[in-house]
């Protein structure tokens, strides 16, 4: 076998290890779930909120922690679109190019995106601390929502970069504002794209524990209002985890069931989209 | 000014006065000097070797220009006796005057019916029925109506190339402009799609200016009523066609029209 035809094997072989591992990985983690979780899953987890011995054990379920993982990724993701799609717009549609501002922007926000969420959480908890307000959803919210920010930004930029420059021309020779091209057209092209931007970001809210570790609170009821406490899907799995009680620390797996079927849902709804509002896109 | 109007020569009632128009790009001129007056209800073609400042040309005249970092511009493009560049002009107005058709159709990520719509949208027409009216007697002025009379709401990428030409075409003209400006709007159309978007110039010449790029001489003869020849970011010689034509003054130009340099 000659040298080129070997290279050839060898990184087909390295490809193929490389694969397998992903998705050797990806099946560890979604069986293990299931195995240890699947037992202990029934209708009370999700129908249910805690009561006093749950925690030990007793009856009762996370709908608490349901209900606030979805109200604080939910909030925050609407806080964050709200931001995000200016900003957007701002860099792509209102400023040159090259101008320093659009880069330092752009700059920041991945270095912000790499920042660890825990970061968030101890700077949202400082700051809670001196405004004099209590762990609650809103504080919880506004973490999440400076946590999943920079994420959205990236995404919806990458995606509104790629609208063509013709486009927003052809609009402003008719005699467009800046406004709107930037909703009528630029938003319109690259809506499955900011759809999708908006997704990610949610579940990337959804899934983290370390911003609102501090920062939201934990009890066993279901938020009533913005300045309740609320439990996240996060933390229980954490708490049930740390249990000293096996049937309770089985119950962290059914927790993180619940945990990746919303994900997954999310996912799927994003791919959905996608196709559904790229109908008129130009490509 | 590099030459007396030759439009007022010939009895050619002005629409567009350029007049001592730089542009640069970085430090780079495109175009140096550029004073013509394009006359009103006349096909202008704007002729020239390829990078010689022709789409530069017709960019400034609705200051789309503008949009290419690091630009600069100084003279002036008076439009009804409007400057464009008068830093006070409200740039919207002056474009809501002027059709644009690009190199390549560049539809709108919308249907059929709301890329024609989009312009008297934006401009403030909000009645279904006056839309209605609006789409179809443009799109029969652009020649496309029998083509996509049944399928008004399919997206606007269904459509040939040709009939994406078309599209934009009717979408230029719903704006109810006095000016169409287009940038070799038939390069990349096959020559079916090209004798018709030729076809529909000649019926709207006496209605509106036009103003078209191309490199394509034959072309240019057929539609042109006055030519403008472009080199190496200057303007060379303006006129009527005939004149052009069959009795260049300037030696490029006569090389250009005879083949010799392209
Ligand atoms: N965005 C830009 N940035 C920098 N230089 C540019 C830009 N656009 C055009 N130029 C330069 O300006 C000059 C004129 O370009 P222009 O596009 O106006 O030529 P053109 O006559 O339309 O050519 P063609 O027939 O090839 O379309 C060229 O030298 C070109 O390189
Ligand atoms: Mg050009």
């Amino acid at each position: 076998m000659n040298r080129r035809a070997a290279e050839e094997t060898f990184f087909k072989a390295l490809m193929g290890i490389s694969a397998l591992a992903i998705v050797a990985a990806l099946l560890g983690i979604v069986g293990t779930v299931l195995w240890k979780g699947l037992p202990t899953m029934n209708l009370d987890m999700v129908t249910k909120t805690p009561t006093g011995a749950f925690h030990l054990g007793g009856a009762g379920g996370v709908l608490n922690a349901i209900v606030g993982s979805l109200c604080l990724a939910g909030g925050a993701t609407v806080v964050s679109a709200c931001l995000a799609l200016p900003i957007v717009m701002g860099l792509n549609v209102y400023s040159r190019r090259a101008s320093r501002l659009v880069t330092f922007t752009r700059f920041s926000m991945d270095v912000l995106a790499g920042v660890p969420s825990i970061v968030f959480g101890a700077v949202g908890y400082i700051l809670m601390r001196l405004l004099g307000l209590p762990a609650s959803l809103l504080v919880g919210i506004i973490v999440v929502s400076l946590l999943i920010l920079p994420i959205m930004i990236k995404a919806m930029d990458e995606m509104v970069r790629l609208v063509p420059a013709e486009m927003a021309e052809a609009s402003a020779a008719l005699g467009a504002t800046r406004l709107e091209t930037a909703f009528r057209v630029v938003a319109r092209q690259a809506l499955p794209g900011l759809a999708t931007a908006v997704l990610i970001a949610f579940g990337r809210g959804v899934g983290d524990a370390a911003s609102v570790l501090f920062t939201a609170g934990f009890n066993d009821r279901l938020p009533d209002s913005l300045g309740s406490e609320a439990a996240t899907l996060p933390l229980m799995i954490f708490h049930q985890y740390n249990s000293p009680f096996p049937d309770v620390q089985n119950r962290a797996y059914a927790s993180a069931l619940i945990l990746m079927v919303i994900i997954l849902a999310v996912s799927v709804t994003a791919r959905i989209l996608t196709r559904r509002l790229s109908r008129h896109s130009i490509r | 000014m590099t030459q007396p109007s030759a439009t007022g020569a010939v009895g050619l009632k002005p629409h567009i006065s350029v007049r001592n128009l730089n542009v640069y790009y970085g430090d780079q001129p495109a175009l140096a000097d550029v004073s013509v007056d394009i006359p009103d209800r006349k096909i202008t073609a704007v002729l020239g070797p390829s990078g010689c400042g022709k789409t530069t040309f017709l960019r400034s005249l609705n200051r789309l220009v503008d949009s290419v970092d690091g630009v600069r511009v100084s003279g002036q493009v008076l439009v009804d006796d409007e400057d464009l560049f008068d830093p006070a002009a409200e740039v919207t107005h002056i474009r809501k005057k002027m059709g644009l058709l690009s190199q390549r159709p560049s539809p709108l990520p919308m249907s059929i019916y709301d890329n024609v719509a989009y312009g008297p949208r934006i401009h403030g027409q909000r009645d279904r029925a006056a839309l209605d009216a609006l789409v179809e007697h443009h799109l029969k002025l652009a020649g496309l109506w029998e083509e996509v009379r049944d399928r008004l709401r399919a997206p606007a990428t269904s459509l040939s190339i040709g009939q994406q030409q078309r599209l934009c075409l009717a979408r230029g003209l719903a704006v109810e402009p006095e000016i169409i400006l287009a940038d070799e709007p038939t390069s990349a159309l096959d020559p079916v799609s090209s004798a018709h978007i030729e076809g529909k110039f000649r019926e709207l010449r006496d209605r509106y200016t036009i103003v078209i790029v191309t490199h394509i001489l034959r072309q240019a003869r057929r539609l042109a009523d006055y030519v403008i020849f472009m080199y190496m970011g200057r303007m060379v010689e303006h006129g009527p066609a005939a004149e052009i034509f069959d009795n260049p003054r300037e030696k490029q130009t006569r090389e250009y029209i005879s083949g010799v340099i392209s």
